[in-house]
């Protein structure tokens, strides 16, 4: 008995500690997070928000979707709620389908989405959008970088047929000839090759998908789905846990966005499209690649068809397009001032120029002239 | 976690029927109630969970195009929509039977030697790090286990393939690094470990003093006593600690979706990268599941529901036929 009340009391105090442990090691736990938005965070919020223009925007806006344009989101909410005071905005980084379904439930202002809207999904949106429908606004480009690890190799450049090859495991080791003609200065180890991708179904796979598929019709016959296709290789949780595999395992290549490459130090591969030179994965050469898009959407929708198979000089074909999905007319009332407001912003000079600094690419100028002149003629 | 010592049920009360009467007045009344009350709802509960989910399920079976049990596919988005559980269900229980394998000998172990070898002053401390492992959460383990395991497990597989080969168990045919179902056993060993250690040992500490005694005065050397009277007095104990283990293995999510690299083929080599479990797939696909999407993967969380059951009834049974060494009725 007595033996137990004292365990007991031991027990209440190493209780304490493992909870204070535990607490400890949370802490640890969500440090990891931060990697993906120090990119980002660097100058944008010093300058002064002088050219947002608040007309009309009042009260709480609420949005989700797309957990691609969460940096960027992060940067422009910031600004603009700092020049509008009262206004509070949300952006709910969860995912693009859960995105557009709290659109089409009416819970929220606009949606993110990595792609355009299905057939059916514009569908549901009539019951949402009174007198109209749901519409996309390309607002957000970014490069989606090829990372490698491989010691001993610092440079690396593959074609689209190559990359097909390779992430379809029919390529296996990184001496293959395939990959040595595109990179006769190498000097590439016997290693086989381990391709890493995304085990949950993400907009970045299917993006990756889409442009596999446009650029080697031949060697990558999968549809482009959010879910991973081909049977070889090695999954990862997100975008960060991929970027995490490629960095520890030598031999290791991997997709994501180039600001995790960037945080990582993770060497991008150089994609051969055809043209001049190599280009590399930046803003700068994805908003080129952008350039050649042209609007495939019918009326107000200004859903883009990116050119993949472009060889126009510097412009890094690999890139994905994300979308603010709003109703043409027939928005809410009560948020219909604060969604006009936000998105002129975001589209705007000042708007778009914040993207570079996140390790993502602004629109282009002139669909993003559409852009603001769509936002402007929402009811 | 004195409290677990008691899930065996208490012996029937003989002849059925006489239980002893409420004495009238109020406060047992009162009790009476309020504990009559939390078992019907306990029942109310677990009955509109098995309803909810198989209406849901039925909803996405009858649309599967597959065949949900035998399909090696998971794409309710898909057109059609084609998915099925057998890899699901295969990594389960592999990676569970992995984990119990390496799990139960070391937790009886260290339940041992805590309760008959080690010195009071170390045995309390041991307990209680043990038991500390239950605290962490199983997130950390994930990353704990993406960062520090995988990496260091190489060499082991490396060493299992090279000597153990021949089992074809072992037998290592891909190239990749350790995010198997053998990681994520080793992985679920060390989270279930604090469950069946601190059961066992409350069972083995309940051994009558008279059995150790009795044997220990016929001659006895400590572990002969341990292998005569402690191991079977215990011996349902542990396997009631086991398949409390087991319940968290089956369903352990978050650390299973760091560690593992899903993909939809069966393969028995355990060492190969691949694989999936129920509560993983759920946990990597819920996020971009359309609503068809979710009731499919209800539908497979009804699927472990029903694994779940099934492993604590058999537990029951094999309980139920050593009653008489059972720690409840001691």
């Amino acid at each position: 008995m007595k033996l137990q009340r004292k365990n007991r009391l031991r027990a209440t105090a190493l209780g304490a500690l493992a909870v204070s442990g535990a607490l400890v090691l949370t802490a640890c736990g969500s440090d990891n997070n931060s990697g993906g938005d120090s990119g980002g965070s660097g100058g944008g919020q010093t300058k002064a928000a002088s050219n947002v223009k608040c007309d009309g925007a009042k009260g709480q806006l609420r949005a989700s979707g797309s957990s691609a344009q969460k940096n960027a989101m992060d940067l422009w909410v910031k600004e603009y709620m700092a020049a509008c005071s009262g206004v509070e905005i949300n952006y709910n980084s969860s995912s693009s389908g859960e995105g557009i379904v709290a659109f089409n439930q009416g819970t929220v202002g606009f949606a993110g989405s990595d792609s355009a809207l299905k057939p059916e999904e514009v569908a549901d949106s009539k019951k949402i959008c009174k007198s109209g429908q749901g519409i996309n606004l390309p607002m957000v480009g970014g490069p989606i970088a090829i990372g490698f690890h491989l010691d001993g190799v610092d440079s690396l450049t593959l074609d689209a047929p190559t990359l097909a090859k390779i992430f379809d495991t029919k390529i296996k080791k990184w001496n293959d000839p395939a990959i040595a003609k595109l990179n006769p200065d190498a000097k590439l180890p016997d290693k086989a090759i381990q391709p890493f991708h995304r085990s949950e179904d993400s907009g970045t796979t299917q993006n990756l998908g889409k442009y596999l598929s446009a650029a080697a019709p031949a060697d990558w016959k999968y549809e482009a789905e959010k879910k991973w296709p081909a049977p070889g290789g090695q999954g990862a949780t997100a975008s960060s846990g991929v970027a995490t595999q490629v960095k520890q395992v030598d031999g290791s290549i991997g997709y994501f966005e180039l600001s995790y490459a960037t945080s990582q130090q993770i060497t991008t591969v150089d994609i051969n499209t055809g043209g001049a030179a190599p280009v590399k994965a930046s803003s700068e050469n994805a908003s080129k690649a952008i350039a050649a898009a042209k609007v495939k959407g019918t009326g107000k929708d200004l859903a883009l068809d990116l050119d993949y198979t472009t060889k126009a000089e510097g412009a890094y074909p690999l890139v994905l397009v994300t979308y603010e999905v709003v109703c043409d007319t027939g928005n809410k009332a009560d948020t219909l001032g604060t969604v006009k407001s936000f998105l002129t912003y975001t589209a705007s000079a000042d708007g778009q120029k914040l993207l570079t600094e996140a390790g993502y690419a602004p629109i282009p100028e002139a669909i993003n002239a559409k852009v603001r002149e769509t936002v402007a003629g929402l009811s | 976690m004195a409290s677990t010592t008691q899930i065996e049920t208490p012996p029937a009360p003989p002849g059925g029927r006489s239980r002893p009467r409420s004495t009238g007045r109020a406060g047992d009344r009162i009790f009476l109630g309020l504990s009559r009350g939390s078992g019907i709802l306990l029942l109310v509960i677990m009955a509109s969970i098995a309803v909810f989910l198989t209406y849901r399920a039925a909803i996405a079976i009858s649309k599967d195009e597959g065949n949900f049990f035998t399909t090696f596919d998971w794409n309710p988005a898909g057109d059609p929509p084609v998915f099925g559980i057998a890899i699901l269900l295969f990594g389960t229980v592999v990676s569970s039977i992995i984990a119990m394998v390496i799990a139960v000998p070391i937790a009886v172990g260290i339940a041992l030697f805590i309760s008959h070898y080690a010195p009071r002053k170390l045995a309390g401390p041991i307990a209680y790090v043990i038991d500390l492992l239950a605290a962490v959460p199983s997130i950390v383990y994930g990353i704990w286990g993406a960062l520090v395991l995988v990496p260091y497990l190489e060499g082991l597989n490396l060493w299992l393939d090279q000597f153990f080969g021949w089992t074809y168990i072992f037998e290592k045919t891909e190239i990749g690094v350790a995010r198997s179902l053998f990681t994520v056993g080793i992985l679920l060993a060390i989270m279930i470990l604090p469950i069946v250690t601190s059961v066992s040992r409350e069972v083995f500490l309940q051994v009558p003093r008279m059995n150790e005694e009795a044997a220990l005065a016929l001659g006895a050397t400590r572990w002969e006593v341990i292998r005569l009277s402690v191991l079977p007095f215990g011996r349902s104990g542990v396997i009631s600690a086991s398949m409390l283990g087991l319940g968290r293995a089956l369903g352990e999510t978050m650390a299973v979706a760091t560690v593992l690299s899903p993909n939809f083929l069966i393969s028995l080599h355990v060492l190969n990268p691949g694989g999936g479990t129920f509560a993983q797939n759920i946990a990597a696909k819920f996020g971009e599941a359309d609503a068809f999407g979710r009731d499919a993967l209800i539908a497979s969380g009804l699927v472990l529901f029903v694994l779940t059951l099934l492993v604590n009834g058999a537990a029951r049974l094999i309980i139920a036929r050593r009653k008489e060494y059972s720690g409840a009725n001691a």
